[in-house]
């Protein structure tokens, strides 16, 4: 086949992913897609374990070393279905912390600690390099094979830039698909379903390439096993340290590898999707392994002696004219490398930007407060960080001049992200397990496998010098790489994996035993190692009232977005039993601010945040004996005094609120009615005074029309007060008369803008808008919609006290909804006058500046209502900001209620 | 922790569920068991060893334990359900 048209059947498959991906996540947001998170999609997103490697490199191991490819499978699928064991219980934790990667998930384990944060990351950045590397050199495998059998269009570039391009073609495209938000709790729907089409053309692949093999080029089964017999794999022998150590290896990496951990625990949606792919799961490794013998068999019978085992998956069907299989074949091979390169790269991502960058920016940015687009400094390192990793991936296959095995290069990987399992089990399972531990077992494990296996890799000579590996390091013997204190005659792969997870293990013992942990760390290991274990209260580590709400909105508005931090907010505010936006700083509220920012950039950035603001965190001695010592019967005990003592607080809560407020309307009722009396008193006595001049007679005929006229002014002066309170009441009794019909929203504003104009005309205001976001025809009643817009817009010009005076008018549709906000730059409005200004006769100011009798917005929340909506203040917004709220369709039934 | 937490005794349906759970946690144990059998026959095999036999018993193992994984899944609920109040069994004493 032409390279030019392999090249474009590469791209239009990127880009019908891409295309996959993109719906996936549009329907996803009208919340229309329950069915892609099923069961099926969860398992077959699992895939990303079986890489290019296995598509590949599986055919190629076999041919080279027999069955024992097996061991990559068979140590994951023990690990699924003993799902009871540990992976429950991952996925359960990773849940309910909210946890963002394996880094993360080992650091807020270990006390929210950043150190072990970075050197998690650091880890798995080396060991994942090897990997990438091993999927640009697949790639650039099969595209040779394919450049070699075709003999027009564009010449295939020489291997090393063939990898360049692919690895550029990757990055643009992970970056493309997987930073395009930053998503509260790291899930990607859309990526989540294309790498599961993905693992169906790998798996349909290579089930044709088989079929194929068995019953077309061999004559079926009975046929294959008699040519197993005769050929060279009959006679492979059986490393049982090998057989013993790949299976404990692989069931080691199924669960530490990043991308592993992103798919599994990460992108997990419910719980129960576990229970079908423990069984599913390893049906999957099952049907992709089931083939590569035959494939092999045959391979190595068919094909010219010196041909690369690695290939026969492709050069099979190419050799026998089978040019569409071929392709499909080698869709398969790119369909594993990318799947792998995206996951792998995106978790990797995650986790340098919530581990190396954020602390970081976090300590070097000039003051407490969290300023600037927190979001876009994330996405932007983390769209840095996935162009850096496949970076380090191609530049190891440009310097390791990718000639080993497959195989070789996948089990480093493995080896290395292995040195998690001790920290992570121990995490998971011994509370006493400690952060001392985890670094020193971490540090310790990972310096044997760079020393005995990963430096090595580069080949003799490259890294360490040739001197080293025959005479080890400093001269010492018991130091050579290939052969720790003599230990000599094993294979350098069980060698090294041995030595590291037996130092690492007793590392982290000793470590853990000899050391004594936080007041955090001992929550942590609580929360993590009893986590099935719900009735136990948790300790909250922050206290009550030092935070100022307004700060962490503004705060938790930079990393979660306007609109999530609101609804967040709000629903908090909700369960304290207030209205509103700004719920109290109490402990519990602050922990789960933490936990949902730790979604977004890791528990121990979210953590640091918090404590800027909240105050320290304490734990106290008290809390710990509590959680430590009380018997069954107390905790319950308690826990019923407990939420009796909760719901007491908030009903309290509740009625200090109603009271303070009653009192205060009470006082402005009573301001009100002096006022009101003032107001109804003043046109009066002018009016009796004129109408007695006017009594008297006699008087000149100008003089007689110009009293008239001051007589009439006060008449309608007192009309339209007394219209007011007449509206003001019509509304409230809901037996006001809608007129319903079609209006459209931006004409509604311009109208309203023109209207309120007239309010201190001489102000000049500049008025921010977003034109197309407002072209939306609303079925409401437009006449007092319009009302509401006026009043919201004259109260911003009388009362904006900006140098510049600037109004923004925000439009968005949430579904069935329409939000219409009205920020401007003024001072905005005191947080203890908030929950009055929507009252009737409050007034901010004095009655000097206002015109009205302070009914204006009590009429718009009563007019809202009527249509169906709300009208509530938006704090945080630098000035004083209102959020209309209402229906994109009012219905006849809503109306119906009013008439 | 001296005091016993839940009850002792279980009525039949939490205890079939128990056993369940106990039968899904030695599953892997019995899995790797048979994984790990040709270790024990094959080096002193002869030399006419035989591949294909090898990787027969391997995939019929492996596809047995799909099954029961498959058959035992749904059964196990989620750990969720009220044990009659108990939550004795989580495993990691301390």
């Amino acid at each position: 086949m032409p390279f030019n048209l392999l090249v474009l059947s590469c791209i239009t498959y990127a880009a019908f992913l891409f295309l996959v991906a993109f719906a996936v996540e549009h329907r996803a947001a009208r919340g229309e897609a329950r069915w892609l998170r099923s069961p099926l999609i969860y398992t077959l997103s699992l895939s990303v374990y079986c890489t290019a490697w296995t598509f590949y490199g599986a055919v190629g191991y076999a041919a080279r070393s027999g069955l024992e490819y097996l061991t990559i499978y068979l140590g994951p699928t023990l690990i699924f279905v003993g799902w009871w064991w540990m992976l429950r219980k991952l996925v359960r934790i990773g849940r309910q912390q909210r946890v963002t990667s394996i880094a993360d998930m080992i650091s807020s384990r270990y006390g929210k600690s950043n150190l072990l944060g970075v050197m998690v990351t650091l880890l798995c950045v080396i060991a994942a390099t090897p990997y990438i590397a091993l999927q640009l050199q697949s790639v650039t495998l099969s595209f040779g094979v394919f450049a070699a059998a075709g003999s027009y269009g564009w010449a295939m570039p020489d291997t090393n830039s063939t990898a360049l391009w692919v690895a550029g073609g990757l990055a643009v495209f992970t970056i493309l698909f997987g930073t395009r938000n930053l998503d509260a709790n790291e899930q990607h729907t859309g990526i989540v379903t294309a790498i599961a089409v993905e693992a169906v053309v790998k798996l349909v692949a290579l089930i044709a390439v088989g079929v194929f093999v068995v019953w077309v080029l061999a004559d079926g089964p009975g046929d294959i096993i008699a040519r197993i017999g005769t050929s060279q794999l009959a006679d492979w022998d059986l490393v049982p340290s090998r057989w013993a150590g790949l299976t404990v290896l692989s069931a080691a990496a199924v669960i530490t590898l990043p991308r592993m951990f992103q798919v599994l625990v990460v992108e997990n949606s419910d719980e129960r999707h576990l229970a079908t792919a423990s069984w599913a799961f390893p049906l999957y490794l099952m049907a992709m392994s089931l083939f590569v013998v035959p494939i092999a068999v045959v391979g190595l019978q068919m094909l010219p002696n010196g041909a690369n085992p690695d290939l026969f998956v492709l050069t099979l069907p190419l050799s026998q004219g089978q040019g569409g299989l071929a392709m499909l074949a080698f869709l398969g091979g790119f369909s594993s490398a990318t799947s792998m390169v995206i996951v792998a790269s995106i978790a990797l991502a995650t986790m340098v930007s919530n581990h190396i960058v954020m602390p970081l920016w976090l300590r070097l940015r000039p003051s407490r407060e969290v300023t600037g687009d927190v979001r876009r400094l994330v996405l932007m390192s983390r769209r840095m960080s996935i162009a850096g990793v496949l970076g380090l991936g191609y530049l190891y296959f440009a310097v390791s001049g990718g000639s080993a095995a497959l195989a070789a290069i996948g089990l480093i990987s493995f080896a290395g992200v292995a040195q998690m399992l001790p920290a992570m089990l121990g995490g998971i399972f011994w509370r006493g397990a400690t952060r001392v531990g985890a670094a020193l077992g971490l540090g310790t494990g990972f310096a044997v496998w760079a020393y005995t296996l990963f430096l090595p890799s580069f080949g003799p000579g490259s890294v360490l010098p040739l001197e080293v590996f025959q005479n080890g390091a400093f001269g010492l013997s018991w130091l050579r790489p290939h052969a720790l204190f003599g230990v000599e005659g094993m294979d350098p792969l069980i060698h090294a994996l041995f030595w590291s997870i037996a130092f690492n293990t007793t590392a982290f013992a000793l470590g853990s035993l000899l050391s004594f942990p936080t007041p955090v760390e001992r929550v942590q290991g609580l929360a993590f190692v009893d986590v099935f274990d719900t009735e136990r209260e948790e300790p909250r580590p922050w206290v009550q009232g030092e935070a100022e709400p307004e700060e962490l909105l503004n705060m938790a508005q930079r990393i979660l977005g306007d609109d999530e931090a609101l609804s967040f907010f709000e629903g908090q505010a909700r369960a304290q039993g207030k209205d509103g936006y700004l719920p109290d700083p109490a402990p519990e509220f602050l922990t789960a601010l933490e936990r949902r920012l730790a979604g977004s950039v890791g528990a121990a950035a979210a953590h640091a945040m918090i404590a800027e603001l909240a105050g320290h965190a304490r734990v106290t001695v008290a809390d710990l004996m509590r959680v430590a010592d009380e018997t069954a019967q107390i905790m319950e005990y308690s826990a019923r005094l407990e939420s009796q003592r909760e719901e007491l607080t908030r009903t309290a809560r509740q009625l200090r609120e109603a009271n303070e407020k009653l009192t205060q309307l009470s006082v402005q009722k009573d301001a009100f009615l002096s006022q009101i009396s003032h107001e109804l008193r003043t046109p009066m006595t002018s009016i009796r005074a004129f109408s007695e001049i006017l009594m008297e007679g006699d008087l000149p005929p100008d003089m007689v029309v110009s009293q008239a006229r001051i007589i009439n002014d006060e008449a309608i002066r007192l009309t339209r007060l007394l219209n007011d309170l007449l509206d003001l009441s019509v509304l409230e009794n809901g037996s006001v008369q809608l007129d319903i019909k079609l209006a459209n929203l931006s004409e509604l504003i311009d109208l309203a803008l023109r209207v309120a104009g007239q309010t201190r005309p001489e102000r000049v205001f500049t008025v921010v808008r977003d034109r197309p976001t407002e072209a939306l025809f609303l079925r409401t009643d437009p006449d007092r919609l319009a009302q509401v817009f006026i009043n919201l817009i004259s109260n911003s010009r009388k009362y904006c006290d900006a140098a510049t005076p600037e109004l923004r008018i925000v439009v968005r549709q949430r579904g069935a909804r329409v939000n219409v906000d009205f920020i401007d730059n003024g001072s905005g409005i005191p947080k203890d006058k908030q929950a009055l200004i929507f009252e009737k006769f409050a007034r901010l100011t004095d009655q000097s500046r206002a015109g009205g009798a302070g009914l204006g917005l009590a009429i718009c929340r009563e007019i809202m209502a009527n249509l169906g909506g709300t009208i509530t203040y938006l704090p945080g917004q630098g000035g004083a900001g209102f959020r209309v709220t209402l229906p994109l369709r009012l219905e006849k039934s809503s109306e119906g209620g009013t008439a | 922790m001296t005091k016993r937490r839940g009850p002792v005794f279980l009525a039949r349906r939490s205890y079939r569920l128990r056993r369940m759970r106990d039968a899904a946690r030695l599953l892997p144990i019995a899995g790797a068991f048979l994984f790990l059998l040709p270790i024990l026959w094959e080096p002193d095999r002869s030399a006419s060893r035989d591949t294909a036999t090898d990787g027969i018993y391997l995939f019929v193992i492996w596809a047995l334990l799909v099954l029961i994984a498959a058959l035992m899944a749904p059964g196990l609920g989620t750990g969720e359900e009220p044990e009659s109040g108990a939550h004795g069994d989580e495993e990691a004493p301390h």
